[in-house]
């Protein structure tokens, strides 16, 4: 049996990141004086940060491989641009350009993977390439002004929430019964993991901390929803959110794909001589990069209801910052899905309560940059320790 | 005989889990040239290591005495400065930065933190009269051959004004005229009074060039031969190279020796850099099921550049050849038709090709084969994956806390078995082991070989990669010797004797060169 004491040190940065997150939304709810809390302002919250977490996860997947991607800013806003030009200038139908979009978000991961993989130019190189092509070509589709608005149902993407089948007045009954179920399963999920270590002789964490766990995680997903439902309910972008992290957690953790993934960030000539097609697993690691930042884009410009030149820009970098900070190693092979998440929503926490504040922009930046440095410090430290 | 000016007393160095000298002694005499020899890991480079300061002092246990005075260096700065300069196997030159700036790098002369360029260049030519190099020192260093950049590397020596200068394999890489060239050299430092250490493989440049021979074996000095006392022939050095007890070291095995499960003819390939060099010429092997096939060879004679040809092309380009399994043609251009075709190689460098360091076992042993493991080709079924990896732990007695433990915190002996355990997951029917033990201990090295009997037991091809004469010996039906890309005999392992293998690499190489 181990103590709470060394479990913690065991896993001090899974659970460090955790920790921070929950003093920092503390601190900027006693200084905003309750504002961060309040079920509207959580709610921005999600909205603004959907995006970013969407490119996390497919950054994440790159960052493992032991590689990187400046581009995806300039991809949010050319994939914003083809949108609105198609929707407001040739009147596509939303769905299909929302189609189309994806479609040409997989082209532009394949264009950078072509040279990262198959010609082994550096992705540094590739992408910040990329990132001025990309950002170029938003200039050109849009000739340099915002295009909007769009139709309804495209805005609905963002700024939608799923529909309350009570009806009750004032509150989301929906919401609140889709986190009870949502919890059940999570708790689940996690017993049955635990049998099965069990069953094979490993060591497990004590069953009073198991408990502990999920009190806890069962408090947070309930409190989100509890907050939710007292203003709107759960926005569309976040049964998205939720759809793509449950995918790229499996992917990452259950997949054969993935594994592959990390034995080729850990040590591509040992993954290669095992028979890993190195090269073209890396160009689908970028095609999925580009997907998802296409994806993003489209949130983007559904939740401005315009797209505009400036769209996405420098998002590069608290996508990037997202994962380092939820525990990626820039030299590939570690990382995890939960880690990028807990990153991103730290940013977001920042940018937004920062903002509440009155902080300017340029000191947010300042802060940002502070934060992912004394993360990655931490982590060094750690390994240096051990 | 002249004054002693280097002694190693009682030199012993260990490394976790094997020792690699035990209570060596060696010295040396003023204005002579010294040969060092010895098989591949019977410890010269780690006592030349010792000697300048590579491994600092307290690392090792024992005394250096150099020109009387006690030495205890605790970098190669430290060895420089008092005149003992060791140029290594590979080459340590910036190639982009012309001869005047390697000559005196992190050494410039300067003032205040400002180059003197012309007092830098023409230091750098007077070196480079000394050593017969006539090349300008703007000369970058990656347009010049090797035997260039070898001068280089001496006139680098004489810059730091050496005494004992120690070379380490110095003609490896270089052509005749060129290895002639270095040794008349060193044959007018010794006229100059600056001594040499010579670590050598090739007997002939030995006999011809050294005042006194030392032959290392596992770790200890064996003995030091007075080459102007009595007429040393190469079949004295080898004798001394090679004798030992080989009983007791080898599991005993029953071989049953079926029909050729695999074959290759007319094998080329050439070095993926320089396009123009060959790394196989014309190879023919083969191996039959139930048979243990060993590759002898010294280092840089092309076995491992075979085997990673053969295994799916990984290595060299413009590859010619056929393949045969069971008597018909099957193609592994790739990595993956390799593995397919039942081919599994294991390499020599667990950690930098054969193990991802930061992930558990259980995930290095399915990396080859995750399929079979997994549901639909596509998600990994958890429990199959721990049953089918504790079994390896069990079989393969793999020691470890867990099959969740990191590979990078295993030792030695059990990193190669988790590699084992993956190419054995993977089901193959012929196995390509480069070094199998090397840098392991005794004991881990005897379980390997009883790995290896029960694989050929199974009725598997088994070819084995090794430096080391005795296991070859001790563990292979059948033996191929190879030299410059090329097999260059072929015997049954009955009738060899490590004389006669070594004879056959050594004798050869002056034959053909």
């Amino acid at each position: 049996m181990k103590t709470l004491a060394t479990l913690f040190k065991n896993n001090i940065r899974e659970y460090g990141m955790l920790i921070a997150l929950i003093a920092v939304m503390i601190f900027f709810q006693v200084v905003t004086k309750g504002i961060l809390f309040k079920p509207v302002n959580i709610t921005n919250l999600v909205l603004q940060n959907s995006s970013i977490i969407t490119m996390a996860l497919g950054m994440l997947l790159i960052i493992v491989s032991g590689w990187i991607d400046l581009s995806v800013g300039s991809v949010v806003a050319v994939v914003g641009a083809l949108a609105g030009v198609l929707m407001v200038r040739y009147h596509f139908d939303w769905m299909v350009t929302v189609g189309i979009c994806l479609l040409v978000g997989a082209a532009i991961g394949a264009f950078q993977g072509f040279w990262v993989s198959y010609v082994k130019i550096p992705a540094f190189i590739t992408t910040l390439a990329g990132m001025l092509i990309f950002r170029g070509l938003t200039f050109v589709l849009l000739q340099g002004e915002s295009v909007g608005p769009f139709p309804t149902g495209f805005q609905k993407i963002s700024s939608g929430f799923i529909p309350d089948v009570f009806n009750y007045p004032g509150f989301h009954l929906t919401t609140i019964i889709i986190g009870l179920i949502l919890s059940g399963l999570l708790i689940f999920l996690d017993l049955r993991g635990r049998q099965n270590q069990q069953k094979y002789g490993f060591e497990v964490t004590p069953f009073y901390f198991f408990i502990l766990k999920n009190v806890v995680i069962t408090g947070a997903v309930m409190g989100l929803c509890y907050l939710m439902a007292s203003y709107k309910g759960i926005p569309n972008v976040l049964v998205l959110l939720f759809l793509l992290i449950a995918f790229y957690t499996f992917i990452t953790s259950q997949s054969v794909i993935g594994r592959r993934i990390y034995a080729m960030g850990g040590n591509e000539k040992a993954a290669k001589l095992s028979g890993v097609n190195t090269t073209r697993l890396l160009f689908y690691t970028f095609i999925n990069m580009g997907v998802l930042a296409a994806l993003a884009g489209l949130i983007v410009t559904a939740r401005l209801n315009s797209a505009t030149p400036n769209a996405g820009d420098g998002m590069e970098l608290d996508v990037i910052a997202a994962c380092f900070i939820g525990g990626a190693s820039a030299s590939g092979g570690v990382g995890k899905v939960i880690g990028a998440v807990v990153g991103a929503f730290l940013v977001g926490v920042l940018n937004n309560g920062m903002s509440i504040m009155g902080v300017g922009i340029d000191w947010q930046k300042v802060v940002k940059g502070l934060v992912l440095l004394a993360a990655v410090f931490f982590d060094v430290y750690n390994k240096n320790k051990s | 005989m002249s004054d002693v000016i280097l002694e190693m007393r009682n030199i012993t160095k260990t490394f976790p889990g094997v020792k690699a000298l035990d209570n060596v002694n060696f010295s040396v005499h003023q204005g002579e040239i010294h040969a060092l020899v010895g098989e591949n890991g019977a410890g010269k480079s780690t006592l030349m290591k010792v000697l300048s300061g590579v491994y600092p002092h307290g690392t090792y246990s024992g005394d250096i005495y150099f020109l009387g005075n006690e030495c205890r260096f605790r970098d190669i700065s430290e060895s420089e400065e008092v005149g003992l300069v060791i140029i290594h196997q590979e080459l340590a030159l910036v190639p982009y930065l012309s001869i005047a700036e390697n000559m005196f790098l992190g050494n410039e002369r300067a003032n205040n933190g400002i180059i003197d360029w012309n007092e830098q260049i023409s230091k750098t030519k007077e070196l480079l009269d000394k050593v017969g190099l006539h090349e300008s020192p703007n000369t970058l260093i990656t347009d010049m051959g090797v035997g260039k950049q070898q001068l280089v590397e001496i006139a680098k020596a004489l810059a730091k004004k050496v005494k004992l200068l120690i070379l380490d394999e110095p003609t490896a890489s270089l052509n005749e005229s060129d290895s002639e060239k270095l040794l008349d050299l060193l044959l007018q430092f010794k006229k100059n009074g600056i001594s040499s250490i010579l670590i050598s493989h090739k007997l002939s440049e030995v006999n011809k060039i050294a005042d006194a021979i030392t032959i290392l074996r596992d770790g200890g000095t064996i003995e030091t031969l007075d080459c102007h006392k009595d007429r040393i022939t190469e079949d004295r050095i080898i004798r001394g190279m090679v004798g030992r007890d080989l009983t007791h070291r080898f599991p005993p095995r029953e071989s049953v020796v079926g029909d050729v499960i695999f074959e290759v003819r007319d094998w080329n390939a050439y070095h993926p850099i320089h396009e123009d060099r060959k790394t196989s010429t014309n190879v023919n092997i083969n191996v039959r099921k139930g048979e243990v096939v060993g590759i002898s060879g010294l280092m840089g004679a092309g076995r491992t550049e075979l085997a990673m040809s053969i295994f799916g092309h990984s290595y060299g380009t413009r590859i010619s050849g056929k393949a045969y399994k069971n008597g018909k043609e099957i193609d592994i251009s790739t990595i993956d038709k390799a593995i397919t075709n039942g081919i599994a190689y294991a390499t020599e460098d667990r950690k930098v090709f054969g193990l991802v360091l930061i992930q558990e076992i259980k995930d290095n042993i399915t990396l080859a084969n995750l399929e079979a493991v997994s549901d639909g080709g596509f998600v990994i079924n958890e429990p199959k994956e721990m049953a089918a990896t504790s079994g390896y732990r069990d079989k393969l007695n793999i020691k470890c806390s867990s099959i969740r433990q990191l590979a990078v915190n295993l030792s030695g002996g059990n990193q190669q078995k988790v590699v084992l355990s993956k190419w054995l997951f993977a089901n193959p029917d012929i196995l390509i082991l480069d070094e199998p033990t090397r840098g392991i201990d005794v004991g881990a090295k005897y379980e390997i070989y009883t790995i290896i009997n029960r694989l050929a037991s199974e009725g598997k091809g088994i070819i084995m990669i090794s430096s080391e004469l005795p296991e070859i010996l001790g563990v292979c039906d059948r033996i191929y010797v190879m030299r410059e890309g090329k097999v260059v005999g072929e015997m049954p392992a009955k009738e060899a004797s490590q004389e006669s293998i070594m004879k056959c690499i050594m004798t050869q190489q002056e034959v053909v060169a």
